[in-house]
């Protein structure tokens, strides 16, 4: 089953739409609620990045009988160290979104940890692409 | 602990699912860090929070979390209401700050996070 999503870049509030509806897709199909969480922590932490830190972007979600494969592109300035960026607590995020509870630099670490692989491609300038895997069995 | 015993302990004042206050929780997270939650959270927990946007719910929604307290006097907007709703959350609010509301749940039994 494949789905594909736009995710608006300059709307904070109402952010993480994408994740929700794929949850519930994966709820509909009857998967293990451990690994679903598993599977809308990383995707949601990916989608709000991709808000907070480039203009929006698409994802693609690929679920096969053994796996889910989540892939998110966007367009924004790309990550210059992306070791750097995977540290607990690096964050480049501004005051106004620490405030609404984000920014804290756990974004990537917590897809490091609730996913079975974790892929980040990125090219200053011209953007970014996070592929996520989480396998169902 | 049954949300209504929360309710009772932290004299609080009820915004969406009246009707499911005889759920029960197990734990509690006391956090204004969405990403602190998504990342130590256990399931069916009650999260304590003096942050309010949408982002709270649907971080709660992520992680299957059907209650949260607004603490420090703060109400959920009717977007956030509309929100829950939807997805069948109970939603309360208490004059305690964050500390003390913690405090007061822990001091009644209620665990930590979801670890025993
Ligand atoms: N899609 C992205 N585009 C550009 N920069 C990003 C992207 N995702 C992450 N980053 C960079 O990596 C840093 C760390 O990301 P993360 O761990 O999610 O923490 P946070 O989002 O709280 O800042 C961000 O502050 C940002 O500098
Ligand atoms: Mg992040």
């Amino acid at each position: 089953m494949k789905l594909h999503y736009q995710v608006d870049g300059d709307n904070f509030l109402v952010a993480g739409e994408a994740s929700a509806s794929l949850k519930r897709t994966l709820k509909q199909l009857g998967i293990d609620s451990s690994i679903i969480r598993k599977i809308s922590i990383s995707m949601y932490e990916a989608e709000m990045n991709m808000v907070i830190h480039a203009y929006g972007g698409v994802i693609d979600v690929e679920i096969s009988t053994d796996k889910v494969h989540i892939l998110l592109k966007d367009k924004g300035p790309g990550i210059p160290d992306i070791d750097l960026a995977m540290k607990e607590g690096y964050s480049t995020a501004s005051h106004e979104i620490r405030e609404l509870g984000f920014g804290a630099g756990m974004g990537l670490p917590n897809m490091k940890r609730y996913s079975d692989h974790l892929n980040i491609y990125s090219e200053v300038g011209v953007g970014t692409t996070v592929e996520i895997i989480v396998f169902l069995m | 602990m049954e949300l209504r015993e929360i309710q009772d302990i932290l004299k609080a004042n009820v915004w969406a699912g009246e009707s499911r206050l005889d759920m029960e929780v197990h734990a509690a997270c006391g956090c204004d860090l969405m990403s602190d939650v998504l990342a130590f959270a256990k399931e069916e927990v009650l999260l304590l929070t003096g942050l309010i946007n949408p982002q709270v719910i649907r971080t709660a929604e992520m992680l299957d979390i059907k209650a949260i307290v607004f603490v420090r006097g703060k109400s959920p907007t009717e977007d956030m209401i509309n929100m829950a709703n939807q997805k069948k959350m109970v939603l309360l609010s208490t004059d305690q700050p964050l500390y003390v509301a913690c405090g007061k749940l822990y001091g009644r039994g209620l665990m930590n996070k979801g670890d025993n």
